[in-house]
């Protein structure tokens, strides 16, 4: 399941949706993932662009790695503006025993920071300034780069 | 014409280029200065799938998407 959502993610409706839509199918752990914006270097809160189409490949290859060891995802993101203590980005897995579950939270969202097609930028002053050195290059970048 | 289509911070409204292939993009590009310093660390994805090889054949239809450094959550 993956949700996107303009603005602030309402991260008690969020859970206790998600809480709802699993609790019945008898998964033993359920392990989320909620990330929120920190008051530091002076940023009024962080404002994100998504390029749909490949966060949706992306996150279905994820959901299969997940049914193959029969637990399952969740994750909901944050479009646009997002201000300082609350929520951008809340992710779940569900899986029948908790060992499954704790290592593959942390290997999604690792991954999710790496190759997720998301924007992140810095909300300073009510402008947006891209977060370039936080950024990760994805695989194959360069390619167009003309020859020195 | 296939359509560029540039994301994020990148902030260039769409363009429509007549190449066969993404080695005559590389070439279209050769000489805008302010795109080469986002090419040298832009990934390519050719209708939504990222790509690492310039002789891929592109057709009219086609959509290529410059996809910059990411940093979601």
């Amino acid at each position: 399941m993956l949700e996107l959502h303009n603005g602030p993610l309402s991260v008690n409706t969020i859970l206790a949706s998600w809480y709802d839509h699993i609790c019945d199918k008898n998964y033993g752990a359920f392990i989320p993932f909620v990330g929120i914006v920190r008051d530091e270097d002076g940023i009024e809160g962080l404002s994100f662009d998504i390029y749909e189409p490949i966060l949706n490949s992306w996150f279905n290859t994820w959901q299969e790695k997940a049914r193959e060891q029969n637990a399952y995802l969740l994750m909901a993101h944050s479009r646009g503006d997002v201000p300082n203590h609350t929520s951008s980005y809340i992710a779940a897995v569900v899986s029948p025993k908790r060992k499954v579950a704790l290592k593959m939270i942390n290997d999604f969202v690792e991954d999710f920071k790496a190759n997720a097609p998301i924007w992140k930028y810095d909300l300073v002053e009510g402008k947006r300034v891209y977060a370039k050195e936080r950024s990760h290059v994805l695989s194959g970048s360069g390619l167009l780069k003309a020859d020195a | 014409m296939a359509k560029v289509e540039f994301l994020g911070p990148l902030g260039r409204p769409s363009i429509e280029v007549d190449i066969a292939n993404l080695q005559e993009l590389k070439t279209f590009f050769k000489d805008d200065k302010e795109l080469q310093d986002w090419l040298a660390i832009c990934a390519v994805a050719v209708n939504d799938t990222l790509v690492c090889d310039l002789n891929i054949p592109i057709s009219k239809e086609d959509k290529i998407s410059l996809l910059p450094p990411v940093c979601g959550g």
